[in-house]
């Protein structure tokens, strides 16, 4: 039971550190109407 | 004098009385009336979001070779008035230029939006939501014609090491995580039908981001879960001719016999290589929703079917277009994958006994294992100098 509930940290662990790594790269997911995609230049 | 005010009236109520139905039956007339634009019919048909005809208005989008001076009305839009741009826009027909940046900006109308929205908000709830009931309430059934399946002659009372910690952990990683997303989707899918009229609109909106923020983030871990479970067990998935005899003995379920099968069964080899394609294909299509428009791949995949399969699936979509299609496939997919990780759940829980502590603790019961995996016993034993070690 020790491993399926460190599984489960895992992956919300993992869900936390995912927008700051994406960020990282230059990639936002969900972020698409965010001001940079609409700006006028 | 009554006489033809009589008539008069007569005249002019018959009119009032069958002038819509002049306006259904006649469309193409009253459509020239009005010089092609748009007809009662094509309004009503437009609420009721039915097919409107746009035959005729699709040509109505102004001619700039015969465009008025600039000096007269009009002249300065180079002989087409604002209905005439929008027409070109919604009929494609003009070749539209924006300032906003992004893939889809120069997309201002597209049509396919309601007939997307139609079948998700329709079919695919209702076939979807349909599917993980019906298999529910099959398994409850199962359960009281079969009961619990049970280890004949009970637990031995040792044990063996049926699954080690990584494997596990690689296990409840793809297994946490689907559940999470299957929970969070089915809440941004039905929700506007089912959550809204029960928790109302403010509580729904805030369930409906944190699910949002839930779906996106956790999807990484269902990936790297996916990974692991692939590279630990692909070799043991293998089908070969032992799965056969045990599909013909239908995994002995009803027969209670225990046909042959080393670490997974032919039954397990089904949910293994139904999770891996379909987790694929899921994970391929959520990362097309996850970054809008920067990852297509429907017109591909169409343009491979039609060389393959002689189909003639649409090859030039927009990119609105690829997000809905997206968006269906990923929805039906994450349905036949929640239908079949449901009757895996049952069948490693209260459907077997002794079947959860595989994933629980990783050590099963010596007689479990023989009556379910009898010739991988026999290998471990082999390895391990004939059970010194169990």
């Amino acid at each position: 039971m020790k491993v399926m509930i460190s599984a489960f940290v895992a992956a919300l662990v993992i869900a936390f550190l995912a927008p700051a790594t994406l960020d990282q790269f230059g990639w936002s997911s969900a972020e698409q109407t965010s001001s940079e995609n609409v700006r006028l230049d | 004098m009554n006489f033809k005010l009589f008539s008069a009236a007569f005249l002019v109520l018959a009119t009032l009385a069958f002038n819509p139905v002049w306006a259904q039956d006649i469309p193409e007339a009253a459509r020239a009336d009005n010089g092609g634009g748009q007809t009662l019919e094509d309004i009503m048909a437009r609420q009721e979001r039915l097919k409107a005809d746009g035959g005729s208005r699709s040509k109505e989008t102004g001619d700039p070779a015969n465009a008025a001076a600039i000096s007269e009305q009009l002249g300065t839009r180079g002989g087409r008035s604002d209905a005439d741009v929008w027409r070109g826009v919604r009929y494609d027909d003009i070749d539209i230029k924006t300032q906003v940046r992004n893939p889809a900006a120069d997309v201002l109308i597209q049509d396919g939006g309601v007939p997307w929205y139609k079948l998700r908000e329709g079919p695919v709830i209702s076939y979807g939501g349909g599917a993980i009931l019906g298999i529910i309430v099959l398994l409850v059934v199962f359960y009281f014609i079969r009961g619990r399946i049970k280890i004949e002659g009970g637990p031995a009372g040792t044990t063996i090491e049926r699954f080690k910690a990584v494997e596990r952990f690689g296990h409840w990683l793809l297994a946490g995580s689907f559940i999470a997303l299957g929970l969070t989707g089915l809440i941004t899918l039905m929700g506007r039908s089912f959550l809204i009229p029960v928790i109302g609109p403010d509580a729904f909106a805030t369930m409906a981001a944190g699910s949002k923020w839930i779906h996106n983030n956790v999807a990484w871990a269902f990936m790297l879960g996916l990974v692991m479970t692939f590279v630990m067990w692909v070799a043991h998935n293998i089908p070969n001719k032992l799965d056969w005899h045990w599909l013909k003995a239908g995994g002995g379920i009803f027969t209670k016999s225990h046909p042959s099968a080393k670490k997974f069964n032919a039954g397990q080899k089904i949910v293994f290589w139904t999770v891996m394609v379909l987790g694929v294909s899921v994970s391929l299509s959520g990362l097309s929703l996850l970054f809008p428009f920067q990852m297509p791949m429907f017109a591909d995949t169409f343009g491979i079917m039609n060389n393959v399969l002689g189909t003639s699936f649409p090859t030039d979509l927009t990119p609105h277009e690829e997000m809905q299609y997206a968006n269906l496939w990923h929805s039906i997919v994450a349905f036949v994958m929640m239908v079949a990780i449901i009757a895996h759940i049952y069948i490693g829980s209260v459907g077997m006994e002794g079947a959860f502590d595989a994933m629980g603790n990783g050590q099963v019961d010596v007689e479990w294992a023989r009556q379910h995996h009898d010739l991988w016993v026999e290998e471990v034993q082999a390895k391990q100098g004939k059970g010194e070690s169990l």
